[in-house]
């Protein structure tokens, strides 16, 4: 700890606003939502922003911090910090409601196209499938189920950025999951609906996603899955 | 609809094969070409151990047709992404560059085999 104070701007507005600051004192093992929590109960309580769980499984407190999209509840100060000084924004490709909290319905109904849901094929009445867990496909659903829909992956892609209509990672990550999951019923539905240009295709593999994912999960290795997947799918006519 | 969305993922796989062919073929074009010009070959004395040469043809062939694959659907995606054109007739346009480049490609082709 270089300082006992952060100079810490916020954005503070909607589309439009702008950047105001504060100072925060440094504490020990502080991390970043510590830091925005500290000026909305001491300093500005109109200062919106969001958070629930403060031990990373909700996936609700992501912001851009100092340029960079993270959970900040998992954010070490320390880490991030730059001559006593930090900038935090909302999350990028998202519209901003007010100061650090987006509008993240466009992110989930994304999730909802891309057949992001469960299908069962079983009832009440069937036994409990038994699936192994050394299998290729439960490896794979493994690999990239723990998302927890925080935004960052979303926020930090580039053809995201370029193209509004694309899915994104985090949308064709759980429609990864999902193809890997053998009690599923929809995997060809679900596969012609990531298909094309706004789906998995339109991935550069920039892997951005897979760079700043806080659960350091691989998106990218599960939109190249797909990639894979609806090809065979193609090729055996059932797309 | 759905049988748009197995044309773009064709495509897709289309672009692929083609690259993976481009990719060795390039390489073979290149060195082939190096070798034969270190010793000072002509281009005629080139044209005299290529004709005839079943091999050849088939190599430079099989070149003409991954490129004639490749460039189209290149120009596809760039068209989608950086200008939003889209629809049949780019499509058509495509499909004109795809004939022309098989249709030229090919023509060279024999003329360094026959």
């Amino acid at each position: 700890m270089s300082s006992s104070v952060l100079g810490v701007r916020v954005w503070r507005g909607g589309a439009t606003g702008e950047f105001r600051e504060y100072e925060v004192p440094r504490r020990e093992s502080q991390t970043v939502l510590d830091v925005v929590t500290y000026i909305q109960r001491r300093l500005d309580p109109a200062l919106a922003y969001r958070f629930a769980c403060r031990v990373g499984m909700c996936g609700s407190c992501a912001m851009t911090v100092n340029g960079v999209a993270r959970w900040t509840c998992r954010t070490h100060v320390a880490k991030v910090v730059v001559d006593d000084a930090l900038e935090i924004a909302p999350l990028a490709n998202l519209p901003v409601i007010r100061d650090l909290v987006t509008d993240m319905r466009e992110f989930f109904d994304k999730w909802a196209r891309a057949k992001g849901s469960f299908a069962p094929t079983a009832t009440r009445r069937d036994d409990f499938a038994v699936v192994r867990p050394e299998t290729t496909a439960r490896r794979a659903a493994d690999a990239a189920i723990e998302c927890i829909g925080c935004g960052v992956c979303y926020a930090s892609c580039d053809v995201v950025r370029w193209n509004p209509e694309y899915l994104g990672p985090a949308a064709l990550n759980r429609a990864w999951t999902l193809a890997n999951d053998v009690r599923d019923g929809a995997r060809n539905a679900r596969l012609a609906a990531v298909a094309g240009d706004a789906g998995c295709h339109a991935c550069h593999t920039q892997m951005g996603c897979t760079e700043r994912c806080p659960k350091e999960l691989s998106p990218t290795a599960s939109i190249a899955g797909l990639k894979r997947a609806t090809a065979l799918a193609a090729l055996k006519g059932e797309l | 609809m759905r049988r748009a969305v197995r044309t773009e993922v064709l495509l897709w796989v289309g672009q692929r094969v083609s690259a993976a062919v481009l990719g060795v073929a390039v390489l073979i074009h290149l060195v082939t070409m190096s070798y034969a010009v270190r010793g000072g070959l002509s281009a005629a004395e080139i044209l005299a151990r290529t004709h005839g040469n079943v091999g050849w043809l088939l190599f430079y062939g099989v070149f003409v047709l991954a490129a004639a694959v490749h460039v189209p659907i290149g120009l596809r995606a760039i068209a989608h992404e950086w200008a939003g054109w889209r629809g049949l007739g780019l499509d058509a346009i495509l499909a004109a560059v795809a004939a022309a480049l098989l249709a030229l490609g090919w023509r060279a082709v024999w003329a360094v085999y026959a």
